[in-house]
């Protein structure tokens, strides 16, 4: 059933260490007994991903992104949605709510299944813009003030999310 | 001990911003007129109130355990949020919400699926 | 200052609630639900806070995972089981959320 024997032990292991480095990071309490049910509910833990990893074995996560490179994009992010949530406070605020609402497609470039769930969920993640549906090779956006640049401002985003990725396929 | 007089003041900010933020969110949801501009506002207090939540709480509880779960519980709405909210635009798309535009005479380009 | 930022969570949860009350749409509705849990989250977290109990934060965790998947859950009871014409919903790919 299994072919690489060899890798599948080693995605166990790793999925148990980081499960029990959780579980001591969560408890805070070091008695022996406490730590021996920790471990055991690791085991419980890794034998049902083990099953679920068996059954669906084509859906599994492949993250190939530039570990350094994402750290930059995030605070880019970060900066980014601290902008757009400014600019929709003021909407709120103002009296006259100016609304400019528009959807309009933004083609994306990713090639990866993970880079453009980054993709989407950065769109939704800055207020004033949320992406509402996936075809195929683009996302329907909405947003609630619509300007000229919009459009623009998407694609550099886009391409800032494609330079993470790394080269794969 | 002028680092900790600064960790305090920076923290107290951080958690008005947080406040103030995830109320202008909730004040948008109540006055936006229909259900795809408080889509919009529901993010601002869901992203920004957050974060900003968060981070004060972080730096209020110092280098503990306190801070490991507040991250972690960051980190998942910071993940989980936008998601839940794509979710509810798309069902709302799929059973025939109509999302409007104000932008005249500009074909929107598949919008009228 | 925790005292401040818990009333300003409350009085959001209050206009949520509000929302959630009056929303028109049933969409609207899931929408203020989600939002309502965030909120919750972050509310019981400064609660912890506010009376010196951290222990809090293991209960806010727990909401804030449930919170997700029950969002999930109902929106897809909603678009696969009553509550909406199915006939009228257009099966563009059929992907699960």
């Amino acid at each position: 059933m299994v072919r690489n024997f060899g890798g599948f032990m080693l995605r166990a292991l790793f999925t148990a260490l980081t499960l029990f480095v959780l579980w001591l990071l969560m408890s805070g309490i070091y008695k022996p007994l406490i730590v021996w049910l920790g471990v055991a509910s690791v085991l419980v833990a890794v034998m049902v991903v083990r099953r679920m990893d068996v059954v669906a074995d084509k859906g599994r996560l492949e993250i190939k992104l530039k570990p350094f490179a994402i750290i930059g994009y995030w605070i880019w992010l970060m900066v980014e949605i601290v902008k757009s949530n400014w600019a929709v406070s003021k909407i709120i605020l103002s009296p006259t709510m100016t609304l400019n609402r528009h959807h309009f497609n933004v083609p994306c470039t990713q090639k990866t299944d993970l880079g453009q769930t980054i993709f989407a969920n950065s769109i939704t993640l800055t207020p004033g813009t949320i992406s509402v549906d996936v075809e195929d090779g683009s996302f329907l956006v909405h947003t609630v003030s619509y300007s000229d640049d919009s459009l623009s401002a998407l694609a550099d985003m886009d391409a800032r999310v494609s330079k993470i990725e790394s080269a794969v396929l | 001990m002028t680092l900790t007089l600064v960790v305090e003041i920076v923290s107290w900010m951080l958690i008005l911003a947080g406040s103030a933020f995830t109320i202008i969110g909730a004040v948008g949801t109540l006055r936006f007129p229909n259900f795809w501009s408080r889509l919009h506002a529901a993010s601002v207090s869901e992203s920004a109130g957050m974060i900003f939540l968060v981070m004060g709480m972080c730096l209020q509880a110092g280098v503990t355990l306190v801070t490991v779960k507040l991250i972690l519980i960051g980190a998942f709405i910071f993940i989980t949020g936008p998601t839940s909210t794509h979710a509810v635009a798309n069902a709302a798309l799929m059973s025939g919400e109509k999302p409007e535009s104000d932008v005249t005479g500009e074909k929107a380009s598949k919008g009228e699926t | 200052m925790f005292l401040a930022a818990a009333i300003a969570l409350f009085i959001s949860m209050v206009m949520v609630l509000t929302r959630l009350y009056a929303g028109p749409t049933v969409y609207d509705r899931v929408l203020a639900l989600n939002s309502f849990g965030t909120l919750t989250v972050l509310f019981i977290a400064v609660l912890g806070f506010l009376s010196g109990r951290p222990d809090f934060l293991d209960i806010a965790i727990l909401y804030a995972l449930i919170n997700f998947v029950g969002t999930i859950a109902i929106l897809k009871f909603f678009r696969y089981r009553s509550l909406g014409d199915i006939s009228q919903v257009p099966d563009k790919k059929g992907h699960d959320q």
